[in-house]
């Protein structure tokens, strides 16, 4: 029982991290219509700078302030300058820009940092059965979907950000500034990457630690529908308890490829996902 | 001339072609304030073209639009609509995923005073602004008498209650100018009398332009009717002027005695 216990609570974590990458991906599909290959990217580029900055002045949660305005920075100017002229074009433009801008970023940093791994820091004490960082890491996920959730269902803005992504012609006949709102989306989604590199890289850093959270990410993403943030949540965390069993009870090494198994049979029987919506394309 | 005799809208010598074809060719029009103006003429006239030149849509490749004596250059939709002028498309574009409320609001926001750092932050002027927002919707939802379908999605109406949404939405903009396109098709006739009565009463907060195939309901409730025919204007005055004229007999209204002959 104890050892189901300690495996459920490592799940949850490692959930949370699924969840908040997942929702990286989804405010921004959402939106445009693009999977975010590049999100991983940017949150490497986020914590690596965290990196610096801590190095440099020993002081974690400025670093982590630093980490989590750089991906809103990032984002932002990665919709402007590098998705939009493309997206003009098609969609499949924007996802193969995304796929380059993972490759650049990933490979910069290695020039910059080195390849080699970097002692990274947890923001609190992650000895125990559900630590104090855990306890953060799920907090801090939790809040921030909520706040984001709710940004969206109550706010002006979130029904701008909405009414851009059902009909941006309609919305912007209707004064919406349909690509400031993309903009934001951008931002919102590396802020909340950003968050999801921070809570899952320590305790090392190196250019290709987030390449498996992203796969898992994008399963949850894809369990709850890529156009369903609470669906993504839960996707998250139902998938980082689960994996957590096949690790405890079947063994580490089978974890990918159940989280593979789970996307194939989650896309074979629900091709939208557990929570999505069917999605009409004129043909 | 005064500022009250103004016109809202000026569109002068609009020439659009899409390709090798002249939608518009030189077109000129004005708006006044107050008044309900009527683009009639066959399909492929060019009035939904016309509509698309006024709220920002297609950029024509001559002449100018001003808005109240000021020249509009460039201007995207969303800059045009937040100057005050409102649209209903022939589509409806009610977002399906909305409540028909949230519709509502969406049209309601250019008069939204929080910001986007407020809503971001989620201050107390972000609540404010929300509240707002849906008071005006609730409002305009009423004023057209579907009000009990606030919490319904678009989907799940009749047509001719999302028509009605669809109006609702542009309304809450409090417009200065609202663009009606075909603001009657699909309706039963009791749905189109009180249209009627509803476009006599916005008129006199608002200037209203109208493009309609029920002729008799433009020559009802219009001020004015300009008459396109293959991207040219045709005909303008009043309706009774317009119905007389022989060339807009000729391209659209018909001729009663040809008709009868032919029957």
């Amino acid at each position: 029982m104890d050892r189901f216990l300690d495996l459920t609570l490592n799940g949850i974590s490692s959930g949370a991290v699924y969840a908040a990458l997942g929702l990286s991906l989804v405010i921004i599909y959402r939106a445009t219509r693009v999977v975010n290959f590049a999100q991983p990217a940017l949150a490497l580029v986020a914590v690596y700078l965290a990196y610096a900055v801590n190095k440099a002045t020993g002081n974690y949660w400025l670093a982590f302030a630093v980490a989590l305005g750089a991906g809103v920075v990032m984002g932002a100017v990665v919709e402007r300058v590098l998705i939009r002229p493309v997206q003009r074009k098609s969609e499949l433009s924007a996802i193969i820009v995304t796929l380059g801008l993972l490759l650049v970023l990933q490979a910069l940093v290695g020039m910059i940092w080195s390849n080699e791994p970097h002692a990274f820091p947890y923001a609190f004490d992650f000895r125990g059965r559900f630590s104090t960082n855990d306890a953060f890491a799920v907090g801090l996920v939790v809040v921030t979907a909520s706040a984001l959730l709710l940004l969206f269902k109550v706010t002006p803005i979130g029904l701008k950000m909405r009414a851009s992504a059902f009909r941006p012609d309609v919305a912007r006949l209707l004064g919406v500034r349909v690509g400031l709102m993309l903009t934001l989306g951008w931002a919102l989604a590396a802020f909340v990457g950003s968050i999801a590199g921070m809570i899952a890289t320590a305790p090392f850093l190196y250019p290709n630690v987030l390449d498996g959270v992203f796969v898992y990410a994008l399963t949850a993403a894809v369990i709850g529908g890529l156009d369903n943030p609470i669906g993504t949540i839960i996707g998250g965390f139902v998938l980082g308890v689960g994996l957590s069993y096949v690790s405890g009870y079947l063994g580490p090494e089978l974890v990918t490829m159940a989280a593979l198994a789970i996307l194939v049979v989650v896309l074979a029987v629900r091709p939208n996902g557990l929570f999505g919506t069917t999605i009409a394309r004129r043909v | 001339m005064t500022n009250a005799e103004q016109p809202l809208l000026s569109v002068a010598g609009v020439t659009v072609r899409f390709g090798g074809l002249v939608a518009l060719s030189d077109v000129s029009l004005e708006v006044a304030p107050r008044t309900v103006v009527g683009v009639i003429g066959p399909n492929g006239a060019g009035k939904t073209t016309l509509f698309n030149v006024v709220c920002g849509f297609v950029r024509p490749k001559q002449g100018t639009l001003s808005w109240r004596g000021t020249t509009l250059r460039n201007h995207r939709p969303d800059q045009l609509a937040n100057l005050g002028i409102a649209r209903t498309l022939q589509g409806l574009g009610l977002f399906a995923g909305l409540s028909v409320l949230h519709n509502v609001m969406a049209g309601a926001d250019r008069t939204a005073k929080s910001g986007l750092a407020a809503s971001v932050l989620g201050s107390r002027g972000a609540a404010r602004g929300e509240r707002d927002l849906r008071a005006k919707a609730m409002t305009a939802l009423a004023t057209l008498g579907i009000a009990d379908t606030a919490h319904r999605y678009p989907g799940e109406l009749p047509y001719g209650v999302q028509k009605r949404a669809a109006l609702a939405r542009a309304l809450a903009a409090e417009p200065e100018l609202l663009l009606l396109d075909e603001p009657a098709s699909g309706l039963s006739e009791q749905d189109m009398a009180e249209l009627v009565t509803h476009l006599r009463t916005l008129r006199e907060d608002m200037a209203i332009m109208l493009v309609e195939h029920h002729v008799d309901l433009v020559m009802r409730v219009c001020d004015r009717v300009v008459v396109l025919n293959f991207g040219e204007v045709i005909a303008e005055g009043d309706p009774a002027k317009v119905r007389n004229d022989p060339l807009v007999t000729e391209a659209y209204l018909g001729d009663p005695a040809r008709e009868r002959d032919s029957a």
